[in-house]
């Protein structure tokens, strides 16, 4: 058996690679090469005056995504919960809930919502004279709530995975000092189970920004609607899709490092 | 008085486990200041035992009774037993430092967030206060300088050293060990027994589930000898070490030797 093991090569860890070894230095010229053409050889002249529509735009995106993922997370807290440790009756409401929303084109829920929904509203009378039908009768309600139901469903079984992950010695050792539920599950389980969430939660915060513009197909104005207005008055196709890329490119970044910042709050082993 | 001399008061505790009974009546008490060590084979119900003490399992009959106060229990309507009063519970169990084999250390707090814990969420202790108390306790244990560390960089014996200081920092009436060495490496079970040791010598009372023969007859006054779910044998550590009468007891004892 020792012998055996000892026949074994040993693993020798890869080097850390230089930034500037020879097949990095190409690609990074043929990189910049291409961004070179982009600017010279692309037409850039709309850019200035779509300006402030563009920033209004990705400040939409952003105000969607935010608000859906933070009220969506607020409700896949109770909806993991639930399924781990809820009443039955609670925890199959929850689960059909999940298994519905995620087996379901997004795009088709929001248009059920918008189309269906929304047009329903609009033939009651009273729903139409109530204080609510000045903001029912726009779309980003709609938009909003399909987004928000969407996170709520996906990060719910994400949610469940996490509480049914915390190790059953600490919250016994929360129940053995004396914690009330209450406390135990502030204190000690909820924290716990989002802090082993977090990785997650970053990638599906991510997938939600790329989801947002779905939104622009009931005639919400994020900054995806705001590029394909540019692509209608200009006739232009591809330098206003690079932009896209680029600004969805810059977000999602922006994401990430704000999740790695929470997650390194608590360093992990190994890492 | 002769009620609150009595720290901990277990009367024909009774445990089942669907068809399974693993605890058929036991009885113990333990006074103030004494060191009960717990031995027995795997089996033999001795952990059972010490978790109903505080209700992390809860009996099928008996009663348990914390500085003369009993727990109250009700019946649960499966044949068992329920707390009748769960803020009682949760009172008595947070007068009750349990220090468990897996250590149980709360991983996303630092070791000191660990110690001070219950006394300000629970007990309502100024944090202020609790530090000051926390960092007397971890200097005790020899982990001042690992005040800031997460339990995940931590051996297991500081760990346990940890959970060890989490449970005193309550100020418990009894302390309650439950195989506090047996998940570790050996050579770091010295360092949590000395810790331990150092309790018992200044009278602390303490419950002490163990397979540490030794260290069981060094600092324990009283020893019980639990076997399928009945005190077999009980007594000064001398005699149930030096001269054990049943034959079940001997047997243990020359196996572990």
């Amino acid at each position: 058996m020792s012998e055996e093991t000892s026949a074994l090569p040993a693993y020798i860890p890869p080097k850390a690679r230089s930034l500037f070894e020879p097949h990095r230095l190409f690609l990074m010229a043929v990189f910049l090469v291409i961004v070179f053409c982009a600017i010279c050889f692309m037409r850039w002249d709309w850019l200035p005056r779509y300006g402030g529509r563009l920033a209004y735009g990705v400040w939409q995106t952003l105000l969607m995504l935010f608000c859906t993922a933070g009220i969506g997370f607020l409700l896949a807290v109770p909806i993991g919960l639930v399924q781990v440790t809820g009443p039955w009756p609670l925890a199959w409401l929850a689960r059909i809930f999940c298994t519905i929303i995620r087996g379901t084109p997004l795009l088709l829920q929001l248009w059920l919502l918008y189309y269906g929904l929304g047009s329903l509203f609009s033939q009651y009378p009273e729903i139409r004279s109530s204080f609510l039908w000045p903001y029912l009768r726009q779309a980003w309600p709609y938009g909003f709530t399909a987004l928000m139901i969407s996170f709520a469903a996906y990060e719910g079984e994400v949610m469940r995975g996490a509480f049914a992950g915390v190790p059953r010695g600490e919250l016994e050792a929360a129940r053995a000092f004396g914690m009330s539920r209450f406390t135990m599950f502030r204190r000690i389980w909820l924290p716990r189970a989002v802090h082993r969430a977090l990785p997650t939660l970053a990638g599906e915060t991510v997938l939600q920004l790329k989801s947002t513009p779905l939104v622009a197909t009931i005639t919400v104005i994020d900054v995806y609607a705001v590029i394909s207005r540019v692509r209608q008055d200009t006739f232009l196709t591809y330098e206003p899709l690079l932009l896209l890329a680029l600004i969805y490119l810059c977000l999602t970044g922006i994401l990430v490092a704000g999740f790695r910042l929470l997650e390194n709050r608590i360093p992990a082993r190994g890492a | 008085m002769t009620d609150s001399a009595q720290a901990i008061e277990v009367s024909n505790l009774h445990k089942r486990f669907g068809p399974l009974e693993v605890l058929k009546g036991v009885s113990l008490t333990a006074r103030q200041g004494d060191v009960i060590a717990i031995i027995g084979g795997s089996g033999s119900g001795k952990s059972t035992f010490l978790r109903c003490i505080n209700m992390l399992e809860l009996p099928s009959a008996g009663t348990i009774a914390i500085h003369g106060e009993t727990i109250s229990m009700k019946k649960d309507g499966h044949g068992g037993l329920m707390p009748a009063d769960r803020r009682q519970v949760q009172r008595i169990r947070s007068q009750l430092g349990m220090v468990f084999q897996g250590f149980n250390l709360w991983q996303h707090m630092t070791v000191l967030q660990n110690v001070i814990e219950v006394p300000v969420h629970v007990l309502k202790t100024p944090k202020d206060e609790a530090v000051e108390i926390a960092e007397a306790l971890l200097r005790r244990v020899g982990l001042y300088e690992k005040r800031d560390a997460y339990p995940a960089f931590l051996s297991g014996g500081q760990q346990q050293r940890a959970a060890i200081a989490r449970a005193l920092a309550i100020q418990p009436l009894v302390m309650l060990f439950d195989e506090p060495t047996s998940a570790l490496d050996p050579e770091l079970v010295g360092e949590v027994l000395s810790v331990i040791g150092g309790l018992a010598r200044e009278k602390r009372t303490m419950i002490l589930v163990t397979h540490e023969m030794k260290f069981a007859r060094e600092v324990s006054n009283h020893v019980v000898f639990l076997h399928n779910g009945v005190i077999e044998e009980q007594g000064p550590p001398d005699r149930i070490f030096g001269a054990p009468e049943s034959e079940r007891l001997k047997k243990f004892i020359s196996s572990i030797h």
